[in-house]
């Protein structure tokens, strides 16, 4: 890794707290470095984790959130959604092999424009000694963004939006029955939907460019070919993919073309 | 209600919604009753809704079977109450008081439509049961795609109460707050059928189940076989989901092996594995399988043949004992130890194995069991007797299907038809109290108007409207001609929009109503049921399938799908604007039976058709009632046979409905269902009954042989003969040294090849009567696969236990007999030894087969029923419809259909009985309106379409010259139609014309 590697780092601010602390900084002249570019938002709880992703893709090595602190949002709990879906998007990159240390949620009062400088500098070093995205997690450009395409359309599903909305409610006031639901569960049944549609949406992008067998395919993506069989027969139900010959004993699949 | 009269209930519970207590439902309500099926799980269908195909047809179970379900889930006198159990049952026959527990389902079924998005975004997975675990479900879920009702359900023990369900759903059928509920009915009679488990394939360690991923079970290859399975019908194996080019089938997976405490055969997995084998090879050619079995037991009608054929399709047969199955670390290939016959060792490496796990009684049966104070037998099953097997012993309940013990599924029909006689017998007084009619308006005459045509395009939630452009659709149809009237519905088959088409019919005269939603297949009847409760005539309605046939297969293309989604209902409009009125003729029914055959069979359907209060002709060719029982004394457990068969023939003569003609025979049958004309002549004496219904239960004989020296040599006799001497004490026979008994005698050869199917169970019988008479005897027997099925190898293990020797010959290498010097002479070759041995018995006894009457021909012509290849009577589909004839109202049972022992000769003539019933029961038939017509200036009489009808119901007007058709036997296929040489005949409702109409509209 070039010693003069300088990262490119996306922050999302919200404009109540820590966009306020930002130009704070810039009032009292406290300096931090240049790779920070900062995108405006009104609420932490805005931050899509679709943004996120596309944030990766856009060439972006490290991600910032930063929000009003927890109990003082300016849209009364904004943060708190914005805490779930950050922490749902690290575990998606854990998932997908990208250091999760990479995105970093954090909350800035409008008075902290000192502690925003440095951890603007924190963070920024942190993300360079990472080295450019994709080299700390041995990634080749094409595999990167084929993951991460991947990602973005799990983000993108309505389950696991549905679950990161939910998660508070259910946790806190209980769900309909009247029963709080366990983090562990959550965190369990969360895991499960992003790595089930993050490996569907994998498989699709690969059978897009080639046939492939059950086990050509475990192959690449480091799965169990069981694992991967689960899921093929699933996916022709929903007329994503289709078998198109056998080779050997081995029945191969391929992607079909989505009109939407 | 007049129960001061009489205290019986007219109504009947039915404990398990397979296809036992499906059956046992539709025949109860057909013959007048209340019934009440209760399902443990979500939807009824059980078992046979998760089979591929049945044997030994490859009939498609789900084909033959979801007909059924619908039915069952539409008859307005069957209450189908899922997710379900009976808490308490109190009372006595004729009366009992039951409860019952309802569990939530958190969905309303009422408002349920079973689209399907709910489960699509539930976040919660779940193994799926019905693919046996090999796949994903939601926590919101249906049993099967087919399900009735098909309702959704919350698995309450996934589910983590999101809400996100009831977000999705469209019609507000979620709902979070329902309890569980108790109900208390009435009821005359119980039924149980809550069928089998299968056996826990982990307990037999050694075949690695549960270990090795590619060691399944035979349920769970059956839905690996199935399209609607885990691989959508690809055989592949779980593992790598490569193709597995070596399957081994492993029979006896919990059967016949005392060390799972499970003695007993389970009836049903030599056939099932056959099956499974021959469908595998259907879908690969180059599939290889290899079924390791101890004896083969394809016992049943037409088994034999279809073990024949399997070895011909290159199925292997491998006769050994599996002790252990290993996976290879690198391949997970499986490497099968076994033990062949001759004791020799062998190893081979397979892709793929499949355990044939057998038959368990269901977990929780001892504790219904003994809520309802039945007893149980000791391997768990319901305990009866061979003279009453379909009843329990608590009066008032009865059992059929495989709680009673192992069985396939016609056995299970068969039972389930003749428990349901047994009920209609208990309670004939009250048919008819509790059952209700639905009263429809008066029909308007709809003659000589021009169509109005009214259509209601469906969304089906998002199912149709998220694909195809609904509101597009509906628009272009307001274009067409003839039609006056089209909207868009968010579920056309919801409640709401019932009533809704029913005004709108009023409102704009309507009449012509074109539904474009799902399947006809399920929802024809209930729109054909609105427009006849608005004063349509049933028949003035049409559907265009857009979404099983258009939205779900053309997800992705909404604007082609929407195309042809215009096109399909435009065919539609235009064959609506043909559609005429048809009526349902009704046809007086003569209330009574006629039974031909005065044994067992034809005695027992008698009298339970005269239980149940009909007239019944009984003719008997003989001067004596009894036919082939007057030469059996004891059963396989020792119960008297004579003393029962005097109990029978006198009740039969004591009872006034019953008119017994010996001595008789048919000359001419006339007439058609409800309306039979039968000319007989008893006692030289000429007769005309008329009646409504026919049971041929008219028997078989005994194979007389010629081989082995039989009718030259005193010593060898057949058991038949054998059993007479033991019954009466003969001591040259109690006394022998040395006997030999050789089984398969004139069965299972060229000739005739199909099983007996009672002879093992004879010999075994008969061989445990002399050992327990005289101990000392020698008895050899020399068989070629002992098929002692069901609980009947208890005793085959104890002849063994006593000392009586087996000795297995090939069908080729048959035992030599031969008249010695002093003794006679057997010579058969002994194949653990791989030596010929020679025995010189005192007596030897040819265990011979069954032979159809030499007659069947002639009264088959008579009553245009045929008889299959061996000359036994053929049933109109051997799973489902195993005592019915094609041709309506004429029914079958006992040794006319196949060789069979007693007590399925019983429960068999029961269900003749039932089928029977369903028709005697009313006073008038109703005819279904779509049948065949001729134009009789156009017809030249030329018999074509008579000749191609399978139901018999064309005939030539002598007089005439032209085809008549019988309006009651039509069922309006349109066979004679498509092959009318000048146009003559064509079929009401179905019409050449409408169907070119739609042809001429795409």
């Amino acid at each position: 890794m070039p010693r003069s590697f300088e990262p490119e780092i996306v922050g999302f601010l919200c404009n109540w707290c820590s966009y306020a602390g930002a130009d704070l900084a810039g009032v009292s002249r406290i300096s931090y470095p240049a790779n920070l570019k900062v995108i405006r938002v009104m609420c932490s709880g805005r931050v899509d984790p679709v943004m996120v992703l596309e944030a990766f893709l856009n060439q972006a090595d490290g991600v910032l959130v930063l929000g009003c602190h927890l109990g003082e949002c300016h849209y009364i709990s904004g943060n708190y959604q914005a805490e779930r879906k950050i922490k749902m998007t690290r575990k998606l990159l854990q998932k997908i092999g990208i250091n999760p240390n990479r995105l970093h949620l954090d909350w800035i009062s409008a008075a902290e424009g000192e502690r925003f400088a440095k951890l603007a500098e924190w963070f920024t070093s942190q993300v360079r000694k990472l080295g450019p995205l994709g080299s700390s997690e041995e990634l080749k450009e094409n595999e990167l963004k084929e993951r991460l395409v991947a990602a973005r359309q799990t983000v993108e599903n309505e389950k696991v939006r549905w679950m990161v909305g939910k998660e508070r409610e259910l946790m806190e006031m209980g769900n309909v029955y009247g029963e709080r639901v366990s983090q562990n569960l959550l965190d369990f049944l969360m895991d499960k939907n992003l790595f089930d549609e993050f490996v569907k949406n994998r498989i699709y992008l690969l059978l897009e460019k080639r046939a492939l067998s059950v086990k050509d395919i475990a192959r690449k993506l480091g799965l169990s070919p069981r694992e991967v069989l689960r899921r093929i027969a699933k996916m022709e139900d929903r007329g994503l993919i289709a078998m198109t010959d056998v080779e050997g004993w081995s029945p191969r699949y391929k992607a079909l073309k989505l009109s939407e | 209600m007049g129960r001061e009269n009489d205290q019986k209930v007219g109504a009947v519970l039915v404990v398990g919604g397979g296809i036992g207590g499906i059956q046992a439902s539709l025949d109860l309500a057909e013959s007048g009753f209340k019934v009440y099926l209760v399902d443990m799980s979500t939807s009824i269908g059980g078992v046979m809704a998760q089979l591929d195909k049945t044997f030994p047809t490859n009939d498609c179970s789900m084909c033959i079977l979801s007909p059924k379900l619908v039915e069952c889930g539409r008859h307005l006198n069957i209450e189908v109450k899922t997710y379900t159990q009976v808490k308490d049952i109190q009372g006595n026959a004729g009366d009992f008081r039951v409860n019952l527990v309802r569990k939530p389902r958190y969905i309303n079924p009422q408002k349920c439509t079973g689209c399907g998005q709910c489960a699509k975004y539930c976040p919660v997975g779940a193994s799926d049961t019905f693919n046996e675990n090999l796949s994903e479900r939601a926590a919101i879920y249906i049993g099967y795609p087919q399900a009735v009702p098909l309702a959704y359900a919350i698995d309450r023990d996934k589910c983590i109460g999101c809400g996100l369900c009831s977000n999705i759903c469209l019609v507000d059928a979620v709902q979070y707050s329902q309890e569980e509920q108790e109900e208390v009915i009435d009821v005359g009679a119980v039924i149980l059928a809550p069928g089998f488990e299968e056996f826990d394939a982990h307990l037999k360690g050694e075949y690695g189940y549960g270990r090795y991923p590619n060691v399944v079970t035979s349920i769970e290859f059956e839905r690996i076989l199935s399209a609607s399975g885990p691989y959508r019908g690809r055989v592949l194996r779980p593992s790598d989901g490569d193709i597995p080019q070596k399957i081994a089938f492993i029979q006896c997976v919990g059967s016949r092996d005392e060390t799972c405490g499970n003695n007993y055969c389970s009836s049903v997995c030599c056939m099932y594995a056959i099956k499974e084998a021959v469908v595998a090879k259907e879908h690969v050619r180059e599939i290889q399988p290899s079924i390791f079995f101890m004896d083969l037991r394809a016992y049943g009608k037409d088994f034999d043949k279809y073990y024949q054929r399997a070895k011909e399709e290159w199925v292997r047969f491998v006769r050994g004992r599996v002790s252990s199955v290993e996976e290879m670390p690198q391949t997970q290939n499986l490497k099968i130890k076994y033990e062949m016959d001759d004791s020799k060792l062998m190893e081979e490496e397979f892709n793929l194995v499949v355990l044939s796990v057998g038959f368990e009684p269901s977990p929780g049966i001892q504790t219904l069991a003994q809520k309802l104070g039945i007893e149980l037998n000791e391997y768990g099953f319901c305990k009866t007797y061979q003279f009453s097997p379909v009843e329990t012993t608590r009066p008032g309940v009865f059992v059929c299907g495989a709680f009673q013990g192992p069985k396939d599924i016609p056995e299970t029909v068969m039972q389930a038809s003749g428990a349901a006689s047994c009920v209609a017998d208990l309670l004939s007084s009250v048919r008819g109290s509790l059952t209700r009619e639905r009263i429809f308006p008066p029909e308007i005459d709809v003659r000589g108007q021009s169509p109005r045509i009214g259509v209601f395009v469906c969304h089906c939630g998002i199912n149709i409207g998220g694909v195809v452009n609904v509101p597009e659709v509906a628009e272009y149809v307001r274009t067409l001609s003839n039609v006056v009237y089209a909207e868009h519905n968010l579920y056309t088959c919801s409640q709401d929009t019932q009533l809704r088409i029913k005004e709108l019919i009023k409102e704009h005269n309507l009449n012509r109503i074109v539904v474009a939603s799902c399947s006809p297949r399920t929802h024809e009847p209930l729109f054909q049921e609105t427009i006849r409760e608005a004063g349509l005539n049933r028949y003035l309605f049409e559907m265009a399938n857009i979404r099983d046939q258009c939205s779900w297969v053309h997800m992705h293309e909404p604007e082609k799908a929407t195309q042809k989604s215009k096109e399909l209902v435009r065919m539609a409009v235009a064959k609506a604007c043909l559609l005429q009125p048809l009526k349902r003729l009704e046809l007086p029914v003569t209330r009574r039976g006629l039974v031909i055959g005065g044994g067992l069979s034809g005695m027992t359907a008698a009298s339970s058709l005269a239980e149940q209060g009909f007239e019944v002709y009984l003719v008997e060719r003989e001067r004596e009632l009894g036919g082939n029982l007057k030469k059996i004394h004891y059963t396989l457990n020792g119960m008297d046979v004579q003393g029962y068969l005097k109990g029978i023939i006198e009740r039969v003569r004591a009872n006034p409905l019953i008119n017994v003609y010996t001595n008789a025979r048919i000359k001419e049958v006339a007439g058609y269902v409800g309306n039979f004309k039968t000319t007989i002549i008893a006692d030289g004496a000429e007769r005309e009954l008329e009646h409504g219904v026919v049971i041929v239960a008219t028997g078989g004989r005994e194979y007389q042989p010629e081989e082995y020296l039989y009718g030259k040599d005193a010593k060898v006799i057949t058991q038949r003969e054998l059993e007479e001497k033991i019954a009466h004490g003969d001591n040259a026979v109690l006394n022998s040294n040395t006997i030999v008994m050789i089984q398969c005698v004139g069965s299972r050869e060229n000739e005739r090849p199909y099983c007996s199917r009672i002879c093992c169970t004879e010999t075994v019988k008969n061989a445990l009567k002399i050992k327990e008479k005289n101990p000392k005897a020698n008895i050899f027997i020399l068989y070629r696969e002992v098929r002692t099925y069901g609980f009947r190898e208890d005793y085959y293990r104890k002849a063994r236990e006593v000392g009586i020797i087996f000795i297995r010959f090939d069908e080729d290498k048959k035992p030599k007999v031969a008249k010695g010097k002093k003794a006679l002479e057997v010579l058969v070759r002994e194949p653990i030894l791989g030596e010929e041995i020679l025995l010189r018995p005192d007596l030897l006894v040819l265990s011979v087969g069954i032979v159809p009457q030499p007659d069947n021909k002639k009264l088959a012509k008579m009553l245009k029923v045929p008889l299959n290849e061996d000359g036994f009577y053929l049933e109109a589909q051997m799973k489902l419809r195993p005592v019915d004839f094609a041709t309506e109202g004429i029914f079958l049972c006992g040794l006319a259909h196949s060789p069979k022992l007693m007590d399925e000769s019983i429960s068999q003539a029961y269900a003749a009985a039932s089928r029977a019933s369903t028709i005697l029961a009313k006073d008038k038939m109703e005819i279904e309106g779509m049948i065949a017509t001729v134009n009789e200036f156009r017809c030249t009489g030329c018999g074509m379409c008579i000749s191609v009808c399978a139901y018999n119901a064309l005939e030539l007007d002598e007089e005439k010259k032209v085809a008549r058709v019988n309006e009651a036997l039509c069922k309006g296929c349109g066979a004679c139609s498509a092959t009318c040489r000048c146009g003559a005949i064509d079929v009401l409702g179905v019409s050449n014309e409408q169907i070119l109409s739609l042809v001429d509209a795409l």
